[in-house]
């Protein structure tokens, strides 16, 4: 309704709504135009705190023409004060942005399918697909059961629990004997060959706007306004330029006053292409094979990496590495302070956000909002031998007091 | 020496349709110089001003990220597929 077309991030050039991402002429990536006099009107606070708690209350912000048709109730996930984190952690606030509980698949992807599909079949395509390393196939094969035919490609050698996530919704799915860069690659080929909808490269446009309601919701449940500090995982660095461009927008608009939010990039160190460049104070992003147990965020060639990057930088934040250890570590912390069982992107942004508030980088008088952007239950693979036994015993009462199973009242 | 060349769909247009074309070349460099003999203008499309490739084209040398190889300068041999594909794909 109020998309006015793309236009290519380096070199400007403008094209009408269709399912293409790339510039022409450039290569460059495609945005998604919006007419923001028209939305000021008619997107104010009032009619937002009307709106149903799902992702689709920002719709004057989403790409999409007509009515949206999937994933209505995804989103609107919880914002918690995270007080014990906080006092371990050493810092004054802490919030967990938790879309470990995301409705129906149990991570941020819910948002950008929601919206790939609903503009899928605005295009009328018959069939979506995707290149995923488990949480986005997981979304595209459970929210395409209604109205589409499904390919769902992943690296072969994924966690189990991410494979059965997305076969239970019997969908096709193709595991490549390869690493995800090379899954994307191929699908990029495909993508040229066939008329299927793929929701992160034809229509990677639209797809990564869903993104920006994770940062929508953040501000709103912050009492509308931005957060002063911000960690996010980054695979292809798009969710924190979505997240960016989220705040921006309901700066631009006056939903918020101010916009004085750090960015802070969270990354495993087997995978960490977009911190070794901004440690090295470089602008080219040199591509990397990944060797992280954080597979969901192994992407070595990441395509929003420069300007994820830039972003890092103009705000004043920072760019992170956290190693596999210091990744379940982070898992468990979270865990144990809040209740909450994150997968492995979560123990990288935990594990990021200690490691800046240790070195000073996150002043400890002031807050920060962490990114949880999927679930533990998915990875529980990588925590064997990293858990407490279970005790094991006889249903008698002597086998209670025996192994000393007892505590304070 | 015929390299088989992937042309992808921005492209098309250069190469009256084909996907697939031939080309020569003993690296990347010389691939393209003679992809622009064969069809004028498409050097312009894979490199900037400096004559450096565009950042956001990838080039994949019997499927292997140049970037892992020697960059342009990778050399290539008879029979070698190379695929000249976007950059911008991909999310998790």
């Amino acid at each position: 309704m109020y998309v006015k077309g793309l236009k290519c991030r380096e070199c400007g050039r403008r094209y009408p709504k269709e399912p293409i991402f790339v510039c022409e002429w450039c290569f460059g990536p495609l945005e998604v135009e919006y007419d923001y006099e028209a939305i000021k009107k008619v997107f104010t606070r009032k009619e937002l705190e009307k709106r149903e708690p799902n992702l689709w209350r920002y719709r004057e912000l989403l790409p999409i023409d007509g009515e949206p048709t999937f994933g209505l109730s995804s989103g609107f996930t919880p914002l918690i004060e995270a007080k014990n984190l906080a006092s371990v952690l050493g810092i004054k606030r802490c919030y967990i942005k938790d879309d470990s509980v995301n409705h129906p698949t149990l991570s941020f992807k819910d948002r950008v399918v929601a919206v790939a599909l609903s503009k899928a079949k605005e295009f009328g395509f018959k069939t979506v697909a995707c290149a995923s390393t488990g949480n986005l196939a997981n979304a595209v094969a459970s929210h395409s059961r209604k109205g589409f035919n499904c390919y769902v490609f992943i690296p072969a050698d994924l966690e189990p629990s991410k494979i059965v996530s997305s076969l239970i919704y019997g969908v096709n799915v193709v595991a490549v004997e390869g690493n995800y860069d090379e899954v994307n690659r191929l699908c990029a080929e495909v993508a040229m060959r066939y008329r299927w909808a793929f929701v992160n490269v034809n229509l990677r446009p639209y797809y990564a706007e869903g993104s920006k309601t994770y940062g929508f919701e953040i501000a709103e449940q912050l009492g509308f306004r931005a957060p002063r500090h911000i960690v996010i995982p980054a695979a292809s660095g798009s969710l924190v330029t979505k997240i960016y461009k989220g705040l921006q927008e309901f700066y631009q608009l006056g939903l918020i006053n101010e916009f004085p939010t750090r960015f802070y990039i969270a990354q495993a160190e087997g995978c960490s292409p977009i911190v070794q460049a901004f440690r090295e104070g470089s602008n080219i992003i040199r591509p990397v094979k990944p060797k992280t147990i954080a597979k969901s965020i192994a992407i070595g060639n990441p395509a929003d990496g420069v300007y994820a990057l830039d972003i890092a930088r103009k705000t004043k934040g920072y760019a992170e590495a956290v190693s596999d250890e210091e990744i379940i570590a982070g898992i468990k912390l979270l865990a144990e302070t809040e209740g909450v069982f994150t997968e492995t992107a979560g123990g990288v942004t935990v594990a990021v956000a200690k490691k800046l508030i240790e070195k000073g980088i996150i002043p400890r008088n002031e807050e920060v909002v962490i990114c949880i952007t999927g679930n533990g239950l998915k990875t529980q693979e990588v925590l064997v031998n990293h858990l407490k036994s279970v005790i094991r015993i006889k249903p008698s009462l002597e086998e209670v007091f025996k192994k000393k199973i007892e505590g304070g009242e | 020496m015929p390299v088989i060349v992937r042309i992808p769909t921005p492209l098309l247009s250069l190469t009256n349709g084909q996907r697939e074309v031939e080309a020569e070349g003993r690296n990347i460099l010389e691939l393209i110089e003679d992809l622009e003999r064969r069809y004028p203008g498409l050097k312009e499309r894979l490199c900037d001003e400096q004559g450096n490739l565009r950042r956001f084209i990838n080039f994949f040398v019997n499927d292997e990220d140049i970037r892992f190889l020697e960059n342009e300068k990778t050399s290539l041999k008879d029979g070698d597929v190379v695929s000249i594909v976007p950059a911008i794909a991909g999310g998790k």
